[in-house]
């Protein structure tokens, strides 16, 4: 300490100092704002779009197309924007396992870069919902739980189960479980209608409503089951089944072991 | 004074002013057969004695009313919400009533074992042939029980005023307004106006913990009282006749035995409703019209309904400014009625196709009475094919099956295997008939090789305890009716179609493999 102290009146301590202030302080903010920093640019990202197009034309064009004008097995994807490509990839449903029925839930094919740049190359043909930032799906802040299970019993419990279990749909098709999904799929989901589910727009479901929304449903997921073992919460049908078998089943067995001669 | 002194003199002052004693002394030592399967009506009794302790616990924080309120209790996520007091009072018991949400369990599951034991206790009777006479008013009495507890159920599952509550009352409107002409009136007479109204939780309620009971506490005793004084059946077996009951006294062995067994069935239901969950109703969220889950069912012994509901195609006719839902009015009201009304009658049927009119306490096995077992078998069959339909959202979810798939399939389902499993029933019998013929005649397969001088391999058959021999012959095998289309003097005999109907029913009924008679085995000791 003491031999650097022994320079504190030389001359050049004070603009050195000043530039080492400034040094941290420049380092600092670039470390801090550098992954904003390197999307912003937009060499970055015509980059990304191009990036996002060769993956296109190698994963996704021999069904939508070479410029994703859609075929006959696949709907055009102009104008359905980044939220949707996030969506659908995003939770692994893109590319499809086969053409069955429906696009199911699967591991991601893509992972979140290759993701991020299939979206911003589909978003550059046309403008569309764009991917919700983390500011605007603070839902623990901005929803409400409660408003959240109205909103909820009104507009989605009909296919997805009053506790967000999934339910059938019509023709093998189904509403799957929302028990475990990204808030941000579920918002992308809400406002672009992916598969048989309608697009809930911000007219009829106001973002704020979408973020209760999102919160309820994260609150049933973290609910511990407080009347004992779920039994997968679809309903009379499995309390039914477990009655007889658990139920009449041990009750039927005792009254064996009742009416046995004692030997 | 000794104890015994002591209350030996407690008994005589009772005895002098009452004379019960020897009344006592005669039903205490009445004798009971013993047989697991005649436990089934057991449970269904202390089941019901569950639901009356428990229900009246319920009834003590349930405010049944449709009064709007805002709930402020401690479930976090309905904090603020609209509702009716019946739902708040059900969460108020679920959350905030110590030990409320075990007895909501108990409760809810008690019904569910409640009407589990009815049916099967229904099966063992009607499969055994214990409905004959003198029983068939008992037997009555018990499609009465039934049929009571299918309305107390719902009536119990509508109460809480949750999302699926709602849905079922909805669909009990619908199957109120389904009856032609005077459906909408009633509906608005039930309903107290347009539907859902502010009087229809109330009524039920009255109806649930009053009305319901109070039938059910008038029927359960005639049936028992009629089981006391028509004695109980009993299975066939050595020393077993129709006019003997072989069994232990009621006194002590019986009533400690089905004392016990009350306190295993309220033991069993406690543990299921400890340690799962039925009806949510937090979940579910308040009952308004406009609001359904998907998934949406009725409790196990109303969704053969559901399904049969579920399965009709939608035609409507509209005729003279009214509208008939077939799709309604056939599955929800005039099959269940067929059906039911079907059940009650049994007995008499079986008797006039049989011409039985004798009384019987011996049970029979059913394999020595095919065409009912097959009867019975073949609607044990539909039902089961119309309650899978009405589960069929959850079995296409849970097992990757398309909905409609299950619909068409269970639509053309409900008409071919009922029958197939009438013949394929039948045919079990009389090959079980067959076998046991065959182990009459021939004793019992030892798996014992036995190579002759002469090379040959015969397997060594071993004789049946003459036990087992007298229950595999004693059973009777009556001839069909013999009903000729002209009488002894010549005349033809009026009704000649339901003759004809009777006696061909009475063929198919009597259709047996002949059982091993003396002569037979006079036979084959002459080998």
């Amino acid at each position: 300490m003491k031999r650097i102290s022994r320079y504190r009146r030389h001359k050049a301590a004070g603009p050195f100092l000043l530039l080492l202030a400034l040094l941290a302080i420049g380092t600092t903010f670039s470390v801090a704002s550098a992954t904003t920093a390197a999307e912003t640019t937009s060499a970055d990202r015509s980059l990304q779009i191009e990036e996002g197009r060769q993956i296109f034309l190698k994963g996704c064009s021999s069904c939508h197309g070479l410029n994703a004008e859609g075929a006959q097995i696949a709907p055009s994807l102009i104008g359905v924007g980044a939220a949707s490509v996030d969506f659908q990839v995003g939770t692994g449903r893109m590319p499809m396992a086969d053409m069955s029925t429906q696009a199911m839930r699967k591991e991601p094919l893509y992972n979140a870069e290759e993701t991020a740049a299939l979206a911003a190359y589909v978003a550059s043909l046309a403008p569309g919902p764009a991917i919700p930032g983390e500011s605007e799906l603070n839902f623990e802040r901005d929803g409400s739980t409660a408003e959240g299970g109205e909103l909820f019993r009104n507009n989605c419990a009909m296919c997805h189960n009053f506790a967000g279990q999934g339910g059938a749909l019509s023709q093998g098709k189904y509403a799957p479980t929302l028990m475990g999904v990204e808030p941000r799929h579920i918002y992308e989901a809400m406002v672009t209608g992916p598969q048989s589910m309608p697009v809930f727009s911000d007219k009829t479901i106001t973002p704020e409503e979408k973020l209760s929304i999102i919160k309820w449903i994260k609150s049933a997921e973290k609910e511990p089951n407080l009347g004992g073992a779920s039994l997968g919460r679809v309903g009379p049908v499995t309390e039914g089944l477990l009655g007889w078998v658990l139920g009449l089943g041990i009750l039927i067995g005792v009254a064996v072991w009742l009416a046995m001669k004692a030997r | 004074m000794t104890v015994e002194a002591r209350l030996g003199s407690v008994a005589n002052y009772v005895d002098e002013r009452t004379g019960a004693a020897a009344w006592m002394k005669k039903n205490l030592q009445k004798v009971f057969p013993d047989h697991w399967s005649f436990l089934l009506g057991e449970v269904a009794l202390y089941s019901f004695v569950i639901l009356l302790l428990s229900g009246t616990f319920l009834t003590f924080w349930f405010d049944p009313s449709q009064r709007e309120v805002v709930y402020e209790g401690s479930y976090e996520p309905l904090e603020g919400i609209k509702m009716s007091a019946a739902y708040a009072s059900a969460l108020h018991i679920s959350f905030e009533v110590r030990g409320g949400l075990l007895m909501r369990q108990i409760h809810h599951w008690a019904a569910l074992i409640f009407m589990a034991a009815i049916v099967a206790h229904m099966m063992r009777v009607f499969f055994t042939g214990a409905f004959r006479k003198p029983r068939e008013g008992n037997w009555i009495i018990g499609i009465g029980l039934l049929t009571l507890g299918i309305v107390e159920g719902f009536l119990g599952y509508s109460l809480p005023d949750d999302l699926l509550s709602g849905t079922g009352i909805r669909i009990a409107e619908a199957i109120i307004q389904a009856l032609p002409v005077v459906g909408s009136y009633l509906a608005y007479f039930a309903f107290g106006g347009a539907f859902p109204g502010e009087s229809f939780i109330p009524r039920i309620y009255t109806v649930h913990v009053l009305l319901l009971p109070g039938a059910f506490l008038a029927l359960i005793t005639a049936h028992l009282m009629l089981v006391w004084y028509q004695k109980h059946t009993q299975y066939p077996g050595p020393g077993r006749t129709e006019k003997n009951v072989v069994g232990y006294p009621l006194m002590p062995t019986y009533m400690a035995k089905a004392g016990g067994f009350f306190f295993i069935v309220f033991g069993v239901t406690a543990f299921l409703a400890a340690v799962a969950s039925i009806n949510p109703i937090w979940l579910y969220g308040p009952y308004t019209p406009g609001q359904i889950s998907a998934g949406s069912q009725p409790d196990w012994y109303m969704g053969w309904l559901d399904g049969l509901v579920r399965m009709a195609p939608p035609i409507e006719t509209h005729a003279f400014g009214h509208t008939i839902s077939w799709n309604i009015l056939v599955p929800g009201l005039i099959i269940p009625g067929i059906l039911f009304t079907g059940m009650a009658l049994y007995p008499f049927i079986e008797s006039w196709i049989t011409g039985d009119k004798r009384e019987h306490h011996l049970l029979d096995r059913p394999r020595n009475a095919p065409n009912r077992t097959a009867l019975g078998a073949m609607s044990l069959t539909f039902v089961m094919v119309t309650l899978i339909n009405g589960g069929n959202d959850i079995i296409a979810t849970h097992f990757d099956l398309s909905i409609n798939q299950i619909m068409w399939g269970t639509r053309f389902g409900v008409f071919i295997l009922p029958p197939l499993a009438f013949v394929i029933t039948k045919r079990l019998c009389l090959s079980l008939q067959r076998a046991d013929r065959e182990l009459v005649l021939h004793g019992r397969e030892t798996g014992t090789l036995l190579r002759l001088p002469h090379g040959e391999f015969v397997e060594v058959h071993e004789p049946i305890s003459p036990e087992k021999a007298f229950l595999l012959t004693s059973h009777e095998q009556a001839p069909p009716l013999e009903l000729p289309e002209v009488d002894g003097r010549g005349v033809k005999r009026a009704g000649a179609l339901r003759n004809k109907l009777r006696s061909r029913m009475s063929v198919a009924n009597a259709e047996a493999i002949p059982k091993v008679s003396v002569n037979d085995l006079k036979e084959i000791e002459h080998h």
